[in-house]
């Protein structure tokens, strides 16, 4: 074998040439100054995390309470550090691709190709790594304490989902440093992104990134819809559940039958770039529009996976800052389910101009516009809820807001879009772009970030700095408005979306809005970071140690903040809906149990972590050929995978006693503390007791 | 009194006692697995049907030029019989006839599962020798995608039953092992069922045309 | 546990077994002789593999329709629910294409 052979076998196509730091030598311009720029931070981030780390000797409590962990708590809070790490890189990449276009007459300053891999990214990261693991790791925190649950019914599989969504925003971190991403879109529409258009290894990244994180997420929906059926506590009975339960069953449902599509589509591009297969190629009878047909069929009902989770927040907050029980819960579990199996008829609307006869496209128009039937019917809940109530403009609220106005344009604009007549018109012009990120971010960006705030005092014992927060979501709210209502003008006018550039002078006022408007959402980005900085400094005057800071109604506020890890010292026994806001106002709550029992809790594992190092491996070596690297990395998975089982680990027990000091000491600080009415609930007095107010509005829905 | 616990009708049964309870949540959890898994087979169903068509085969062999009947014939009886014989197995465990009838059940399956194998991929190396590989056309990636996966996860199973075996006689008949024989046997079942959607829409639709 | 119960468990799989026998014999048969017209073959053919289903879920699988089992047999129908969705769906839509191309 000569060098260069050997080489090939133990690199693959890996070489010197895939770092993107050697171009910006060689052809130094803003375009690659960005692409190493960009390299370097990923790798200067990931030293600088290492070393603080080391220089705060955390490696040891990172690993025994975070990585090895089944806590859900634990996993529904390294979720949320993945996605705000993820959010800050999209919002980036977005805020670069406004300033290329709002300098792109007859040019800007980013290669076109540079320029499609942003938006490659951009959406592939949005979608896959922001909001999907927000909404896992707000539902792994919430879902088991809203149903009275000690766990999630599999935590081991729970901590194995969380390392195959890190697995994939992993790749697409490592594709910064080695080569590059797909740019080919976040849809990867073939043949485009085939072997004979696309050689590189970027579309290959995309599949392994997609495949990985889609299991995972699979994995995630079948934990959440078992913990639904399986895991309420007695009493709880499916129409006892709270409405983001409900939610999230519907997500879960989405999760578990949406997925198999894109992991089908992606893994048949990976038979056709790997193996010559003939799924979506031009010739010999291959056929790329079935790829279109399976991604969408995964696409349409991903956006609802998205969206559902972020209405189950709102009709939390909602009632609880009106101080009113949710109005009409029937019809909002109704509407939730109907769109949940809407959103399985309606995928074709993302290709009316694909060819298909009209009498196709108007079934799926009709089934489309359908949808804005249980749509509505969940905003006039929402509104009836708020109508009479005590109103208190908290952070939610403002989301809230924003949430009603925004998302019913953008819902109105999606009802437009499913006239297949109109999607003629407007069909790849920036009107589309406008109209899916005017759902995605007041919808599920609102949604997810007010959920941040309202139960942030829940996980860590101290509130958001109320000040920050107000103005993040103000900055949220006007820096969409700002980006993208511009962008429904410019669609209309014709401007063609993932354009580098653009030659008609009229689309630049536009386009300079639109910048102004991503720099007040990066602002907002900016200002999460400032607002968790203050919050922590001043922990001690924000701190909600008693656990109940907003009033809450649901079972998550009846317990200390943060929780104990068993969650409950008993399992309670529910009689109403809304239990907590019931037990309130029957004097139920805060009582002490009868007896204490020992709780026994599943013991740490290494196996979620050791899939996540195991699949980034196996990714880098699909995508770069390493076939030794690739067989050796599964074989070792599978035989780790499979080792483990021939050993059961012996349970952790919490003692009754140490649960019952725990929890005696809990109820004597409640005891205590004076419980404070909702006029000084953002002020400093807030310790987490609430003072019940209007008996007469908090009685429980019936 | 009936045992309120609420799962698949492929269960232990009450007298099992903690194994039966814990039953119930990871049953039920992979029920919900394998209908999503139905759901990549359904849509692999799906693709197949919209590329057995001249365009998709695109001049390359069809399905009379590729299938061999007598042996799809052989395959199904043995996976037909190899329910039959987990079904013995599931009984064995579920009326704790012991250790010994159980294992009995386990390797004439996984012998049934592995006949299988080897029909099939004898199969594979005759339509390879006929040139019906999956580079020639649309339809026979569309063949390639469908029915290696499936054979792919009766492979599984297999190496599933080999490590059952191996605990059963290394950690005995402890609660976590029968729900994971239970588990088994429901996969086992499930590609059995796929298997009659595979010779009826692949080779008996696909030769009585 | 006592000998009726595994008699009558065992009685299950093998009704199911000589169903699914059956219902796999003709099939096979009316493609080796057949002769029947090419839809109508279809039809027997889809028809024979749906109650073959039927027969595994209900003599293998044990899933029937009494109450304690009610939960699972949901699960299978909406399971079967969106895979029509999607599968017909798919057919139609790929279908008519094919036919404007």
């Amino acid at each position: 074998m000569t060098l260069d052979q050997t080489g090939t076998w133990l690199f693959g196509r890996l070489g010197l040439d895939s770092l993107p730091i050697l171009p910006a030598f060689e052809n130094p311009s803003t375009s690659e100054f960005i692409a190493a720029g960009a390299a370097l931070m990923v790798i200067v981030g990931a030293i600088v995390t290492i070393a603080l780390i080391t220089w705060f000797g955390a490696w040891k409590p990172l690993w025994r309470d975070w990585l090895t962990s089944t806590d859900h708590k634990r996993i529904g809070i390294m979720y949320m550090v993945l996605a705000i790490v993820m959010l800050a890189r999209g919002v980036l990449e977005g805020a670069v691709m406004r300033t290329q276009q709002a300098f792109g007459l007859h040019g800007g300053f980013l290669t076109p190709e540079h320029f499609s891999e942003l938006f490659t990214t951009h959406g592939t990261i949005m979608i896959f790594f922001v909001a999907m693991p927000l909404i896992a790791g707000i539902v792994n925190y919430i879902l088991p304490l809203q149903l009275g649950a000690r766990d999630m019914s599999f935590p081991v599989m729970n901590q194995i989902s969380l390392g195959l969504t890190t697995t994939g925003a992993a790749l697409v971190m490592v594709s910064l440093v080695l080569a590059q991403f797909s740019n080919g879109s976040w849809a990867a529409y073939p043949p485009y992104t085939g072997l004979d258009f696309n050689p590189g290894p970027g579309p290959d990244y995309w599949i392994w990134t997609i495949v990985f994180s889609g299991i995972g997420t699979t994995l995630t929906g079948i934990n959440f819809a078992v913990t639904i059926y399986k895991e309420r506590a007695p009493g709880m009975h499916l129409f006892r559940m709270p409405v983001f339960c409900w939610t999230v069953l519907c997500t879960a449902i989405i999760m578990i039958f949406a997925l198999p599509p894109l992991t089908v589509a992606a893994l048949m591009l990976a038979a056709d770039r790997y193996m010559d297969f003939h799924f979506f190629t031009n010739d010999l009878g291959g056929n790329m529009m079935n790829f279109v047909n399976l991604f969408w069929l995964f696409g349409h009902p991903e956006v609802y996976l998205l969206v559902i989770p972020a209405y189950g927040v709102f009709s939390e907050t909602v009632a609880t800052f009106s101080g009113k029980r949710l109005y009409g819960y029937t019809t909002m579990v109704y509407a939730t389910m109907a769109i949940a199996v809407l959103s399985f008829c309606v995928w074709l609307h993302h290709f009316f101009t694909m060819g298909q006869s009209a009498n196709v496209n108007i079934a799926f128009g009709v089934a489309s516009m359908a949808i804005a039937v249980p749509t509505g019917v969940k905003v006039y809940n929402w509104m009836a809820t708020m109508f009479r109530g005590r109103i208190r403009m908290t952070v939610p609220m403002i989301y809230a807001t924003g949430f009603f106005f925004l998302f019913v344009i953008g819902g109105l604009t999606g009802v437009m879009l499913a006239n297949p007549t109109i999607t003629y018109q407007v069909h790849n012009t920036l009107f589309l772009v406008a109209h899916f990120h005017n759902v995605i971010i007041p919808g599920v960006v609102f949604g997810l970030l007010s959920g941040y705030h309202y139960w942030f005092p829940k996980a860590f014992g101290f509130r958001l700095h109320e000040g920050w927060g107000r103005a993040i979501a103000l900055f949220w709210i006007f820096g969409f408005t700002f980006t993208f209502m511009p962008l429904y003008v410019l669609g209309f006018m014709g401007m063609p979306r993932r354009s580098v550039a653009f030659t008609d002078p009229a689309y630049q006022p536009m386009m300079y809005v639109a910048l102004f408007g991503a720099a007040l959402i990066v602002s907002g980005v900016g200002s999460m970071l400032i607002q968790l900085w203050v919050s922590v400094r001043e922990r001690e005057r924000l701190a909600v140690p008693l656990g109940d800071p907003w009033n809450g109604r649901t079972l998550e506020w009846a317990m200390s903040a943060p929780p104990p890890e068993y969650n409950f010292a008993v399992v309670p026994q529910v009689e109403a809906r809304d239990d907590f806001a019931d037990a309130k106002a029957t004097g139920r709550a805060y009582s002490e149990p009868e007896a204490y029992e020992d709780i026994e809790m599943p013991a740490n594992t290494a196996i979620g972590l050791g899939i996540c190092v195991g699949t980034v491996v196996l990714g880098i070596a699909l995508v770069f050929y390493i076939w030794w690297l690739t067989i050796l990395s599964l074989a070792l998975m599978v035989v780790v995978f499979v080792g483990r089982t021939f050993r059961e680990p012996a349970p952790r027990i919490f003692p009754a006693a140490e649960v019952a000091a725990a929890h005696r000491a809990w109820l004597a600080a409640v005891r205590a503390a004076t419980p404070i009415g909702r006029l000084d609930e953002t002020d400093d007095l807030n310790r987490g007791l609430a003072r019940p107010e209007h008996p007469e509005l908090m009685e429980p829905a019936q | 009194m009936r045992h309120p616990i609420l799962h698949p009708g492929l269960n232990l049964g009450p007298h099992h006692g903690e194994a039966h309870d814990h039953a119930e949540t990871v049953v039920f959890g992979f029920w919900v697995f394998l209908m999503s898994d139905l759901i990549i087979f359904g849509l692999m169903f799906a693709t197949y049907v919209t590329m057995a068509n001249p365009m998709g085969m695109a001049g390359g062999p069809g399905p009379k030029d590729a299938f061999d009947l007598g042996s799809v014939f052989a395959q199904t009886m043995t996976l037909l019989f190899s329910s039959v014989t987990f079904g013995f197995a599931t009984l064995a465990l579920r009326h704790e006839r012991g250790p010994r009838q159980l294992m009995v059940w386990l390797v004439v399956t996984l012998a049934l599962g592995l006949i299988f194998l080897g029909l099939e991929f004898r199969d594979f190396a005759d339509m390879i020798a006929k040139g019906a590989v999956p580079q020639r056309s649309g339809y026979l990636s569309a063949f390639w995608g469908l029915v290696p996966l499936h054979g792919l996860h009766v492979a599984s199973g297999c190496v599933w039953i080999l490590v059952m075996l191996a605990q059963i006689r290394t950690m005995g008949l402890v609660p976590v092992v029968k729900t994971r024989l239970l588990r088994l046997g429901l996969f086992w079942h499930f590609l059995d069922l796929v298997w009659i959607g595979i010779f009826t829409i692949v080779y008996l639709m696909g030769l009585s045309q | 546990m006592n000998d009726n119960g595994y008699r009558d468990d065992l009685r299950s799989y093998l009704t199911g077994f000589i169903l699914a026998l059956v219902l796999t014999l003709v099939p096979f048969a009316l493609v080796v002789w057949g002769g029947l017209a090419w839809g109508t073959i279809m039809a027997i053919l889809g028809g024979f593999a749906l109650v073959q289903m039927v027969v595994h879920l209900r003599y293998f699988l044990h899933i029937d329709l009494s109450r304690q089992k009610r939960e699972d047999l949901q699960l299978i129908l909406f399971s079967v629910l969106l895979l029509a969705l999607m599968a017909v769906g798919t057919i139609w839509i790929m279908g008519n294409l094919a036919t404007r191309m």
